[in-house]
Formats: structure tokens, sequence, C-alpha cells
């Protein structure tokens, strides 16, 4: 047998830690309210930082998706209102709405994306800029309050959120999906090996080949779409948007996939770590709010050492293996 | 006496024993040269002598007394300078910054005008035209060696340890070489040079270590040895038939260039290249001859005419080659040939991925490949699942040709097959070459070696300046008719 592979296991150990201390703490933890409410409102982050896994893997960086969401959510809400008066309150306004968002996503994938890999610029600045951008627009769309669905409406597309199948929520369900879909791309399909070739060196990835500049862009672009899907199961929550929604999202999203291992600098992606790293920082959140041992107003200063600390444990895992 | 030696040392990693009781002293005044296969333990005792490992057994003596250095700077500080392969350079910094990197001259403030004039010097020394001010990435490849010399130079070395310094070296520059090591050892210097160009061991090495398996199984003064007799000493058999018999292509033209430029680098250059023939391409480094493959391959911007099997094709990337039956084989078989930190089966299947599997990657269809490709070309892996990086040279060497011949492809470009490998690798490659050529597929070898392309080559073509400077076949194929025309010395052979 060999060591623990610090790689793979690591993050499900710390889940599993996670969980038993959560248990033990307070016995409303491992209540089906209590795991459906974690699970759901892990999987906006979720399925984001599935998404960012690919991105990340293959090279590059999104610093635009918290903001990104927030502007989705904001023109998909005016979109429905505007809908109502002339199609009613109606399902149909519902999935005009979920098209808006998620066709938006698509496109504001691909403006990322075609900045990247068409204007040559670093994925860090052109996210930076593009976050700047989606954040200010939703504020001035909504004059700087709040954007709110229509309320019929509202309590029309509500199930979205809150329904599912018994416990098992629509959010959960989705997030499931997209992380089961997107670990079987990273582990099996040609446009996983492709993206992992580009993270680890994209010039072999030419000579070999393979088309970068469009596997690059196709990253932003799937990106794009999960976080419009994220939208489709975030506004039935609130049924608002804001300047401040998902604010600090694509930090979550980033701390989640480098909590499951993924290099930052590319060429390892490890869509089941991405998982377990949202489910752990979200963990984290929910047994400070449930324990009084800590005040949850710490919550960011221990997921803050839990990242740190995940990469050193990775790095003294690679640093043995040099040897 | 010596100043610096290894006295009865072994090197364990692990369970793994790579050096046996190796005895080697430098000698100041003398250029020492150790030879031997890839995975010899050349690199080791390079390593142990530049204070950047601790022997297993034995001692590391320094003038005569054990010492046992804490790290390379330690033993540089002692005057033991190596230097290695692969480049210690910072790429944003300038020649004279990073001659001076970690001991710049002046207190807290840096003294531009001293170590960019100390700069000068060294360069005008080693008869480099080099500028002290340009940035270390915008040079070429043999320049930045030459930045190399002069940054060990520039630590006033007692011992200089040279792995490889000519791999990437032009004729000119090797010559320039050439005549720095000479000068250093007339100053007293111990040189230990680690090479493959037996040549360069005959010419320069006052004295021969050879090695295989770990162990000393020769040692030779100047002129006791001949080439043939390294290579036989390194390899421990004779190497007959080191060349493989030459091939009868056939008549028909199976890729036509014509008028192919690639702006700045190439200017009209027409070839045509035979069915089972084996075409060399020789000249200079920088006389344009990867840029040329390059260009024909879709891997850099070029104009000019393509026909593959009397077809016009147009070929703009890597993709469109493949698809038409052609194939490049980097030079660069580190940053454009494989993915280093990636598993053998990842990296033989990349470029062909496409034939294994619509959606799903047939997994067990790759792991076959891998038996074949391993069985095939004899790719030696400790282990199967072990990263690309981890393979020696000659290894690599061979699943680079195992993935580019997965593409199955008609028309094969290979740059420098056999830069940086083994004598014995070497002799297989050859031989890999010409199977090929003989299943009908036609092969262009471009290479810096001229040896190889005589004694592999059906017809070789000389580059010079971005231009073809002419061609030789049967008789008039010699080495003196293609250094004439990569110098420009002749117009006709």
């Amino acid at each position: 047998m060999r060591k623990i592979d610090f790689h793979t296991l690591g993050p499900l150990i710390a889940l599993i830690a996670l969980v038993v201390l959560g248990a033990s703490l307070n016995s409303a933890f491992l209540a089906p309210a209590n795991i459906t409410n974690v699970l759901a409102r892990s999987a906006f982050i979720g399925m984001i930082a599935v998404g960012m896994t690919f991105v990340i893997t293959a090279g590059g960086l999104d610093l635009s998706v918290g903001s990104m969401a927030a502007f989705l959510a904001g023109i998909t809400i005016i979109a429905m209102n505007v809908l109502v008066p002339n199609l009613g309150t109606h399902w149909g306004t519902i999935l005009i709405g979920m098209g808006v968002a998620v066709l938006g996503g698509l496109a504001a994938g691909y403006l990322n994306g075609a900045l990247v890999t068409k204007a040559r610029i670093e994925p860090f600045i052109v996210t930076l800029g593009t976050m700047g951008i989606f954040r200010s627009l939703v504020t001035w769309l909504a004059d700087g309050g709040t954007l709110s669905l229509d309320y019929a409406l509202r309590t029309l597309y509500r199930p979205v959120y809150y329904g599912g199948i018994g416990w098992i929520t629509w959010p959960i369900i989705c997030f499931a999906l997209v992380a089961l879909l997107g670990e079987w791309m990273m582990r099996h399909s040609r446009f996983g090996r492709h993206v992992e070739a580009i993270g680890s060196n994209d010039r072999v990835a030419r000579y070999s080949a393979i088309d970068v500049n469009r596997v690059r862009l196709l990253t932003y672009v799937l990106l794009g779409l999960l976080v419009g899907l994220a939208v489709v199961l975030y506004v039935p929550r609130l049924g608002s948007a804001s300047g401040s929604t998902g604010v600090l999202w694509e930090l979550e999203a980033i701390a989640a996939v480098i909590i499951g291992g993924t290099a930052l600098k590319g060429g390892r992606g490890r869509v089941w770590g991405t998982v377990m790293g949202v489910l752990i920082l979200s963990l984290i959140d929910n047994i400070l709010n449930l324990a009084n041992l800590v005040s949850p107003y710490l919550n960011g200063a221990i997921q803050g050492v839990i990242i740190v600390l995940a990469v050193v444990l990775q790095r003294e895992k690679h640093a043995a293996g040099e040897r | 006496m010596s100043v610096l030696a290894l006295e009865n040392v072994g090197k364990s990693f692990g369970p793994v024993t790579v050096l046996h009781g190796i005895d080697i002293a430098l000698e100041p005044g003398e250029v020492h040269a150790l030879i031997g296969e890839n995975g010899a333990g050349k690199s080791t005792i390079m390593k142990l002598l530049g204070g950047f490992l601790d022997p297993t057994s034995g001692q590391v003596l320094l003038d005569g007394r054990p010492v046992r250095f804490a790290s390379g700077p330690e033993a540089e500080a002692q005057g033991i300078v190596v230097i290695h392969q692969e480049f210690n350079l910072a790429r944003d910094l300038t020649v004279a910054a990073n001659v001076f990197l970690g001991r710049e001259p002046g207190g807290w403030r840096l003294d531009h005008a001293a170590m960019r004039q100390a700069t000068a010097a060294l360069l005008k020394r080693l008869d480099s035209p080099i500028s002290p001010d340009a940035l270390v990435g915008d040079l070429s490849v043999p320049d930045r060696q030459m930045v190399e010399i002069a940054k060990a130079l520039s630590r006033n070395a007692r011992v200089l340890i040279m792995d490889e310094p000519s791999a990437v070296l032009t004729h000119r520059e090797v010559g320039a070489l050439y005549a720095q090591i000479e000068g250093l050892r007339a100053e007293g210097v111990a040189v230990l040079y680690c090479s493959h160009r037996l040549d360069e061991v005959a010419h320069l090495a006052d004295r021969i270590t050879v090695l295989r398996d770990g162990r000393v199984v020769r040692r030779a003064l100047r002129g006791e040895l001949t080439q043939d007799g390294m290579a036989t000493a390194m390899v421990g058999r004779e190497l007959q038939d080191f060349y493989p018999p030459k091939g009868r292509p056939g008549d028909e033209i199976a890729l036509e260039v014509r008028g192919l430029s690639v702006p700045g680098r190439v200017h009209d250059v027409s070839l045509s290249l035979r069915r089972g023939e084996v075409l060399g391409l020789a000249g200079l480094v920088g006389s344009g001859r990867t840029e040329l493959a390059e260009g024909i391959a879709g891997l850099r911007p070029a104009s000019g005419e393509i026909r593959i099997d009397g077809r016009p094709v147009g070929i703009r990337s890597a993709g469109d080659g493949f698809a038409n039956g052609l194939a490049y084989l980097t030079e660069d078989r580190k940053e454009a040939g494989l993915l280093l930190e990636k598993p053998l089966r990842e990296n033989l299947t990349l470029a062909a991925l496409e034939r294994f599997g619509r959606w799903r990657i047939d997994r067990p269809a790759e792991e076959a490949a891998l038996d074949r490709a391993t069985q095939d070309f004899d790719i030696r892996a400790p282990r199967r699942d072990m990263v690309a990086g981890k393979l020696s040279g000659g290894n690599q060497q061979k699943l680079l040709l195992a993935k580019t011949m997965l593409t199955d492809p008609r028309i094969l470009i290979i740059d420098e097959p056999t830069r940086g490998i083994d004598v014995g690798t070497k002799s297989q490659i050859y031989a890999f070459i010409r199977q090929l050529a003989g299943q009908g597929l036609s092969v262009m070898v471009i290479s810096s070696e001229m040896p190889e392309v005589i004694g592999l080559a059906d017809r070789v073509l000389v580059m010079r300046e971005g231009r073809l400077a002419g061609e030789l076949q049967g008789a008039a194929l010699t080495e003196d008719n293609i250094v004439r025309l990569a110098m420009g010395v002749s117009e006709a052979a």
C-alpha cells in the first residue's frame, strides 16, 4: 500500500472530518433540512466552480463570474418583468427568462474567451475588466437599488429553487449532474485531455495539432454557460438582483478549485476535488452558524487558513514525489 | 596535486545505486572529458563535484582534503563552477544583470556601469558580439550559452564543470568555446567536459574517463583512444553498422515545395522529396532549417506552394499537416514535443486522440497503443505510469517518435533526431528512420551533426542564411562539401 495521496484523498478526508465534527457539535447538523440547505446553497458556487476548474486547468482564470452572475440575474429579471404584461404570469415567461440567463452566460463567456484568445490579453486583465463592467452594468440597471421580480411570477418560479424530488431540491440535482458531467469530460473526453495538455504546455499542444485557441475559448464559454445555469436557479431564491449580488463568488469558486487540488498554473484538473472544495467551504460556514464555538464572523479567516493549508499539503506531496 | 577529486565514491538514491567506487581527479591546467551513455552516471558525478549532492560512500577531496559542500553556491564560493545543460538565466534581466546575479557590485545602489563594463570585457574575451544591455529573453539559444559561459568566467573559476556546452552552439561559436577552454587551461583551471560529441572530446581532452552503468570502464590520455574506441568503451560492444545501409528511394515525388518563404527567416526555397527517400537538411544553426520545416508543417506563417502526391495542399496548422499525412517532429522535445508532467500514455496519444473514440477516450485502446509503441520503438520505462519527464533523453525521443507515428504520416520531417542522446540509442533511431523509409515513408532529417546527415541520408540539401545553398549526393556527399556550402565558401560542390 502506498502512502496516502493527498492530491486525490486529502479533500475527501477533510470533508469527512468536517461532517463528523459537525455531527458531534450539533445534532441538528445531520437533519435532512440542514443538509438540503447546505447542498442547495453550495449549488451556485459549485456549478460555477466546476466551470472554473476547466478554465484554470487550461491555464486561464476568470475573475468576472460573480459580477457576471449579478448582471445575468439583473437582465433575466428585467426581461421577465417586461414580458409579464404581454405574456402574463406564465411558465412561458419564465422559460424565456431562463433562456436570457443561459444565452447571456454563453455570450459573456464568449466575450471573455475571445478577448483572451483573439485579442491575446492576459486572462487576469481581461476578466478584471469585465468584472468591473458587469458589476457596474447591474448597478446601473438597478439604478443603485434592487431589481425585483414581478411578485406573482416569483411565486410561480419559487419551486425551481425550493422544490425538487423529496428533500433533494432542483439545485442539488443540477449541481450533481454538472459535477458528474464535468468529471466525465475532464477524465474521459478529448476536450478534457486537450484542456489539460494546453495548461501543461500550450506549445506542445499546438505542435500536437490541438486548436489551442478554440479549446481555451470553449473553457470560458462553458464557464459562462454554467454561470447562466446558476442564475436560473438563483433568481427564484430571492427574486431580486442588485449591485451586491454574487459579490466574491469568483474568489469562492477559485478557492474551491484550489482546495480540490487543481493546480493554479494549469495542467492538472480535478473536478471531484472542486466539488469537495465547495462542500468544505459551505460546511465550515454551516458549522460555525450551528455551533457556538467560534464567531461566524471568523468564517473568512478559517476558510483562508484552509486554502493555504490545502496548497501546502499538496505541495509537500509534490516535493516528496520529485525526489 | 589534483584540485578536486572523487575518491572511491558511491551514490545511491533509495534502493538504486547509480555510482560504484568512482575515482576521478581533476588536475589544474587540464581538460578532463567525462563520457558515457545517458544514464551512465555523468550528471550524478557532476552534481557531486559541484556540491549539489553528497556521496553515499567515499569522499570528495578539495586540494587533497575531504570536503562536504552544503550547497552549490558554497562550492561556487570555493571556485567550483558548474554550467548546466539547462540554462540558469533570468529571461527578463539584461546580460550584465545575469552575469552578476547574486553578486552585484556596489553597496545599496547597483553599480550599473561597473557591471556593464566587466560584462563587456568578458564577452570580448569570448569573442562574442552580444551586448551587455540585451535582454536574455531576446537572445538566441547559442547566445544564451555564451552568457552562461561568461557568467562562469566572472566567478574566477578554479574548476569549471561543463555539461554538453556545445550542444546548441554554431560552428563558429564552438570555435570560440574551444579557444576559451584552451585559454582557461593555460591559466591553470581544471575543466571537466561532458559531451556526446566524440570529435570534440578527441580534440579538447587531455584525459578521458569513460563511464558505463555507474562504473569507470576506461581511462585514457590524449591520443590513446580513437572516436571509435570511445564509442565502443561507452556502449560495451562493437558498434558495427552504426548507420543502417541506405535504401533505394522510389521515383514518385511525395512532397514538393515551391518558392516557400517564411518572413525574415526563409527565402524562396523549393525542394522535392521522393517516396521512400531519406533527405538530409544540413546547415548552420540559424540558417533557417527549422523555420523551413515549421513553415512546411503549418507551424509558422509561410507563403509558397506545397504539393503532396502532386496535389496542392493548404497547411496552416499541425492538424492540416496530419490530415494530409505530413508530420513534423520537433527539435525541442522538452518544450514543444512532450508534456513532461504527464504520463507516457497521454503523451503517446495526444496528437491522434480522435482515433481513440469519438466521445469517450477508449483507455484500453490507449494502453494497447502504449504496449505496441514500447515494443516497436523499444521505449525503456522503469514504470508504466511514470511521467514522460522522468524518462532518459533517448527514451523521450523514442516516445516522441512513437507519438508522431501514431498520426500515420506518409511524410515525416524529423528535426535533430538525436540531440542529447547516447550512442546506443542514436543507432537505434537511425535504424527506425531507415526502416520507416523502407516502408515507403518519405523522411526529411534536419541535423547539425554532419556524420549523421552523411551516414543517414540518400541526398542532402544544405541551407545558408535562409536559402538553399546546394544539393549533394553520392560521392560528393562529404563533410568538406557540406561545410563549404553551409559557410558559403564555394557555390558548387
